[in-house]
């Protein structure tokens, strides 16, 4: 069966699958943004618990496999009473590691803004909260907008473990198409192909599209 | 009323400074920047403080402007404790609630401008006036253009700080501290970065300040004949003290310490 032939017969689950990776990586990436902020920024507090609690999520996060952070969220903490659904488990457990690594970049972000943005808003007596929402965070963004970029693809590529709990996301469907048809090459090529295309023609050109408009706000063009 | 270790709760009666140094000290580890410092500013003053690098002049407008804690002494700012607070009949160092509402007092400009590359010119004026004094934006936009007006950049409003030169950029930085009604100003070599073609549009501005405002000012400076033109005095650092200090004609024309003449005499050098 050539490729053509196949996408024919078995697009509707194809894209399916892909409407639920998706939906499982705009989860995650809210999510893991959500979370990057606030770790980056308990990790740069003065308050020693708030910094030792980010330090604390991301090494646990950074340091152990997404794939056991999974199994943990949907397989152990049901033997605590915490069940979770496996779409939610899915997208908790992808965005909650993203947001491991995406704290770092806030932090990186945050510090790369000259330190005399900060004398000049406490210059006029903005309090340290307004400081950071009005001065710093605008510019960080700016700084951190291509690491994040790439961020966000891992995060695309990593969606694809939440097949492992049989959430019906694309490479769910791929291998269920794949243990009944046998046609590896053509299943598995799709697969490839429609991840390429989430990748370069969604995620990539709106990472673009965001550090143009952001780099316009900061008249830099 | 006085604390226990001498220092006045509050400063009052008809001769009490717009800003006083008393006994300050500031120190990074084993190095003293500032020793023992004395200095008071009377409403109105425009006082230069001029001086070899390294000779804490820069740290006197830094901790005025609270950027720079300090490791002892008081400083009042109109006659009430800045780095200080009063508590149980004492001066204990300031929170940073006391400082809020003291920093009020006080704007600054600084080398490098530093004004916020993601505003227009008129957006950074208008970023304090709305954000810390709560004013209407409308408010804030009419006090922001007329200052923009006076430091002659309301044509370049719309402009972000990229788009601007050195001295643009550094008369928009001078009109967003004045749209914080300041009682002092301090301006902290605030042409050392700029080109020197530039210069006078920002002095100029400093100079109409100075006789059309009844601001209390402190600049740090390089540009000695500027300092000798605007300043109702002069005070010359050394080794984190005040060598010498007086008017300006006194202190150019006829210095009386031999350190203050070796730095006179190696700048005009320079020059």
């Amino acid at each position: 069966m050539g490729l053509y032939d196949f996408l024919a017969q078995y697009w509707p689950r194809l894209l399916s699958g892909a409407g639920i990776t998706v939906a499982q990586f705009l989860l995650a990436a809210a999510l893991g943004v959500a979370i990057s902020l606030c770790m980056g920024l308990m990790k740069l507090s003065q308050n020693a618990l708030l910094r030792g609690a980010a330090v604390t999520y991301i090494e646990i996060f950074r340091g152990t496999s997404l794939v056991v952070q999974l199994y943990w969220i949907f397989f152990v903490l049901p033997l605590f009473g915490l069940t979770i659904e496996k779409f939610t488990a899915g997208y908790l457990a992808v965005g909650m590691n993203i947001g491991a690594y995406g704290a770092e970049l806030v932090r990186g972000g945050i510090l790369s803004v000259p330190k005399g943005q900060w004398e000049a808003a406490l210059a006029i007596n903005m309090s340290p909260a307004q400081r950071m929402r009005r001065i710093i965070l605008p510019q960080a963004l700016v700084n951190m907008l291509p690491p994040w970029g790439n961020l966000m693809i891992e995060l695309l590529k990593g969606t694809a473990l939440v097949s492992l709990i049989s959430v019906a996301d694309l490479m769910f469907e791929a291998r269920q198409i794949n243990s009944s048809t046998f046609l590896s090459a053509q299943v598995f090529g799709a697969a490839l192909l429609i991840y390429y295309v989430l990748a370069r023609f969604l995620v990539t050109p709106f990472m673009r599209w965001l550090e143009r408009h952001m780099a316009r706000k900061l008249g830099r063009t | 009323m006085l604390d226990k270790t001498g220092f006045p709760l509050e400063m009052t009666g008809e001769d009490t400074p717009m800003v006083s140094f008393r006994k300050v000290r500031k120190s990074y580890g084993a190095l003293t920047v500032l020793d023992d410092l004395d200095l008071d500013v009377s409403a109105g003053e425009m006082v230069s403080i001029i001086g070899p690098s390294g000779s804490g002049k820069t740290t006197v407008l830094r901790m005025l402007m609270t950027l720079e804690r300090i490791n002892g002494g008081v400083i009042y700012v109109d006659g009430k404790p800045l780095s200080h607070m009063p508590k149980g009949g004492q001066l204990v160092p300031a929170n940073e609630r006391h400082l809020r509402s003291r920093r009020a007092d006080i704007g600054m400009c600084f080398q490098h401008f530093n004004l916020f590359p993601h505003m227009t010119a008129l957006e950074n004026c208008m970023e304090g006036p709305v954000q810390v004094l709560g004013l209407s934006k409308a408010e804030a936009r009419d006090r922001s253009e007329e200052l923009l007006e006076m430091v002659g950049m309301i044509s370049k409003k719309d402009q972000h700080p990229s788009r601007l030169s050195g001295g643009q950029q550094q008369r928009v930085a001078i009109a967003r501290a004045l749209a914080m009604r300041p009682k002092v100003m301090l301006f902290d070599e605030v042409t050392s970065a700029l080109d020197p073609e530039v210069i006078g549009e920002v002095t100029n501005v400093i100079r109409q300040l100075v006789s059309e405002h009844n601001l209390t000012m402190l600049m740090v400076t390089h540009q000695m004949g500027f300092a000798r033109d605007i300043s109702d005095r002069v005070c010359f650092f050394y080794g984190g003290r005040i060598e010498e200090q007086g008017p300006p004609a006194e202190l150019f024309g006829n210095p009386q310490r031999e350190r203050t003449q070796q730095f006179l005499s190696a700048v005009r050098e320079a020059v």
